[in-house]
Formats: C-alpha cells, structure tokens, sequence
C-alpha cells in the first residue's frame, strides 16, 4: 500500500504535538479508507524510542459524511468513554483546519485483533472467549452512562424503521422477507425505551481483542441517541457470529452472559424482547446495506470486484430474518 | 444449438486455473481480490446448474399462493403488496414455507457455507 494522498512534511511539522519530544513519522501507510475517510498507521520517533500511531481524517473536510458523525465528535467520544473505564485508544490529538491535513484525529495504535473469523476461532483467543458476552454487556453499560454530546443525531426506534425502509424502496426489488419483517417491526416497535448514548456499530469486527479479552472499542462513526438495547441486540446479529450460529453473542458468548455483565455494572434490567426486537431490525439492516450495494452496481463502473458479492449476501439476512420472526 | 463445451466445464476449467495456477503466485491484496474473483465465478456456476429449476419451482409456489399467474418479478411484487397491507402473514398456510423455500434456493447458489442455511440442510 503506497503513501500517496497525505502530506509527509505536514505529519512531520505535527511531530511535537503527538508526543513529548516528537521529533519525525516513519513507516507510513494506509490502512483502509473509501473516497471521504482515509485511515493511516505510522510511526513516530521520540527521545524515548518510537511508538505507533494511527490517524483517521476525511482529507476534505469538506465532504460530509451523511450517515455517520463528524471525526471530531468520534474523536470527543472516544476520549469520554476512555475516561469512563471503556477501553479505548487514547486520542493525542484532534487536526486543526491550519494544520492542512483535513479533519480527523491522531490516537494511539493498541495491539490486538479486529477480524471477527479469527476472534471466534483462532487458538489464541480461546482463553479471552468464555468472558468475552460479560465484557461486552460491562462495557455496553458504561457507554450508556455517558452523557450524549448535544450534536449527536438521536434516532429511536420507530425513525430507524423509516430510515431503513426509506433505503429498501430505493432498491426497488421485491422481498417479500423484508416486507414481512417490516410488519412485524411497526407492530412490534418498543415505544417505553428510554433514550441513551448508543454506539451504534458495537459487533464483532470493531472490536480489538487480545489475549485478555477487549482492549478497544473502535469506529463510534454511528453514535447517536437512541435505545440502549439496539447496541446488544447488533451485536447478536448472525452475521457477526462468523459461523458459530450458537453463539448469539458475535460469536463468542451466550446472551445470559451479556446481560448479566450490562446489568452488573448499569443496575438496570435488560429487556430480552427489546434486544430481541433490535435483533430483528439489525439483521433487517445489514440486508438493507447488502441491497444499496446492488445500487451501486446499477451505477457507472468501475466496481470493486467483492461488490456483486456482498450485494449476493443479502439473501444470508433473509433466511436469519425468517428463523427469527417465525422461533416459537 | 451451441456447441460442446458447454458452459458449466468451460467455468469449471477457468476456475480450476485461478485456483490451481494463478493464486500461488499472487500476493498481497491480490490474493484477497483473487478469492473473491474465485468465488464469484463459482456463484455463476451453481447459479447456472440450479437457478433454472428453482425459478420454475418457485412460480410454481406462487401461483398457488396467489392464485393468479405472471412472471417471476410481477409474482412477488404481488406478493411483497399483500404482505405489507397484512392480508397475507405467517400464519397463512403456504407462506412460511415458501419463504423458507425461497431463501434456500437463494442460499444454495449465493452462500451455501452460510452457517444458518447448513443448519437448516441439517434440520430438513
């Protein structure tokens, strides 16, 4: 992966505001990014040796992101919920408009493993597994607590289904599945759920793990106000289980486990028919995100050549959707 | 009448060379952009071995269901609209098992390492 798209000169002149002693940034690449967001890895020299780093910037801070929250607002996020016990990186510094990088924030690298086949498998997490749900469900408690910076969108129950269903017609492809599960959402909507900061994308796949268990809660992109229960049942949504199906909790852990770790640490009840609610409407949303790829796909060239693929596993969300609405 | 061979064996032999012959070779983001190429062309291949029949299997469950005939796509949009006004739900007989039926034949070309579509191979 090449170093192109970022100025050299200007990580460097940012050297002393990322550490003590920072003196110049090395081994630069680029981990991930689309067209609005880039992230970087690098690392930098200090009078007491050298340490990595990561940056996540929008290099036009110009180019809105329409789902997600600003990296400013991530960056704040993340520096709350560090505070508050979450395990987080530590965010060293947030760009300036006259630093000439964009927008977004330099935090610190944390080892660990993000890919979610590997987490529920690999040898090396088989000891972290068994505590992993209780994690979680302490974690996910803690979060809640936070109190929601005043400019986060807020988006319960009932506005999710609108926002997804509005998304669905755009494909203008007829499933049935999604119809069915649409009805059932509208006659199921919890309309007693209290509003909390939610972190919206809290699954296996955003979370670094290590050998004692998380070490990070990544990519707050999608916080927002809303029901506490949607961050637990999202992160029962078959697809994050990676293939083991009886391990609701993203594929590590039993649901008991996750609410007795949320209920320890918040001292409030889980409510196993509102999870399982935002179970439904978050399987129904990773088919709704499959499908906008279809989208796309009607659009000009060229494609990514996973992108027919991923818009093909829209059909994995019909079948989950069908083993939930009709469980006795 | 297209002559042998036919397209099925000319996939298999495409395939067999990605696999067998040119992702040794690869490294890096490649090998990942390889994969999926790989797999899509083997998409494409159960999709030609059993989409005919499913497609004909699946009119065939929702002329019954609607009690009236068309196309494929006219049939569940006819479908989708009853659905959605609730004069059909799960509890009418057929419809959850066509649905089922449906997302299997839909599985069974696009992922049929889905772990909730092997359960349900096991269960039936």
């Amino acid at each position: 992966m090449s170093a192109t798209g970022i100025e050299i000169d200007k990580l460097n002149a940012l050297a002393p505001k990322l550490a003590l002693g920072g003196r110049s940034v090395f081994e630069l690449k680029r981990l991930s990014g689309g067209a609005s967001q880039e992230t970087w890895s690098f690392k930098l020299a200090t009078p007491e040796g050298e340490s990595r780093l990561i940056l996540r910037r929008a290099p036009d801070s110009a180019t809105a992101r329409t789902l997600a929250i600003s990296l400013e607002t991530e960056a704040r996020l993340m520096r709350m919920a560090g505070e508050a016990g979450v395990p987080s990186p530590r965010v060293l510094h947030v760009l300036a408009p006259e630093e000439g990088l964009g927008g977004g924030f330099f935090m610190a690298h944390v080892d660990g493993e993000a890919l979610g086949g590997k987490i529920v498998r690999d040898a090396a997490f088989a000891d972290a597994r068994p505590k992993l749900a209780r994690q979680c469900g302490e974690i996910l408690a803690r979060i809640h607590a936070l109190a929601p910076p005043a400019d986060l969108p807020v988006s319960g129950a009932a506005h999710s289904i609108d926002e997804l269903e509005r998304v669905h017609r755009e494909e203008n492809w007829p499933r049935p599945v999604f119809e069915l599960a649409f009805r059932w959402l509208r006659e199921n909507t919890p309309t007693d759920a209290p509003l909390k900061l939610v972190h919206g994308d809290f699954r296996n796949g955003n979370l670094l793990i290590g050998a004692d268990g998380v070490r990070a809660v990544l990519d707050w992109e999608l916080a927002h106000v809303g029901d506490p229960m949607q961050d637990l049942g999202w992160l029962c949504v078959n697809s994050w289980r990676f293939g083991e199906i009886d391990k609701p909790v993203g594929g590590f852990g039993q649901r008991a486990d996750l609410f007795a770790g949320y209920e320890a640490a918040s001292g409030v009840a889980v409510d196993p028919a509102r999870v399982r609610f935002w179970e439904v409407l978050g399987v129904l949303r990773w088919g709704v995100i499959c499908t906008m790829s279809t989208n796309v796909l009607r659009g000009p060239g060229p494609f990514a050549v996973d992108r027919p693929m991923i818009a093909r596993r829209a059909s994995e969300t019909e079948l989950d959707l069908l083993d939930l609405l009709e469980a006795r | 009448m297209q002559d042998n061979p036919q397209p099925e064996q000319i996939l298999d032999i495409a395939i067999a060379h990605l696999r067998d012959n040119v992702l040794p070779t690869l490294s890096g983001r490649a090998v990942f952009d390889m994969r999926v190429t790989i797999s899509a062309l083997e998409l494409v291949r159960r999709s030609i071995a059993l989409t005919p029949e499913s497609d004909a299997a699946e009119r065939e469950r929702l002329a019954a269901l609607l009690g009236q005939d068309g196309d494929l796509e006219a049939l569940n949009r006819a479908l989708c609209e009853r659905i959605a006004s609730g004069a059909l739900d799960l509890q009418t007989p057929g419809l959850a098992a066509h649905l089922r039926a449906t997302a299997l034949e839909k599985l069974a070309v696009d992922q049929p390492n889905y772990s909730a579509y092997r359960r349900a191979q096991q269960n039936q």
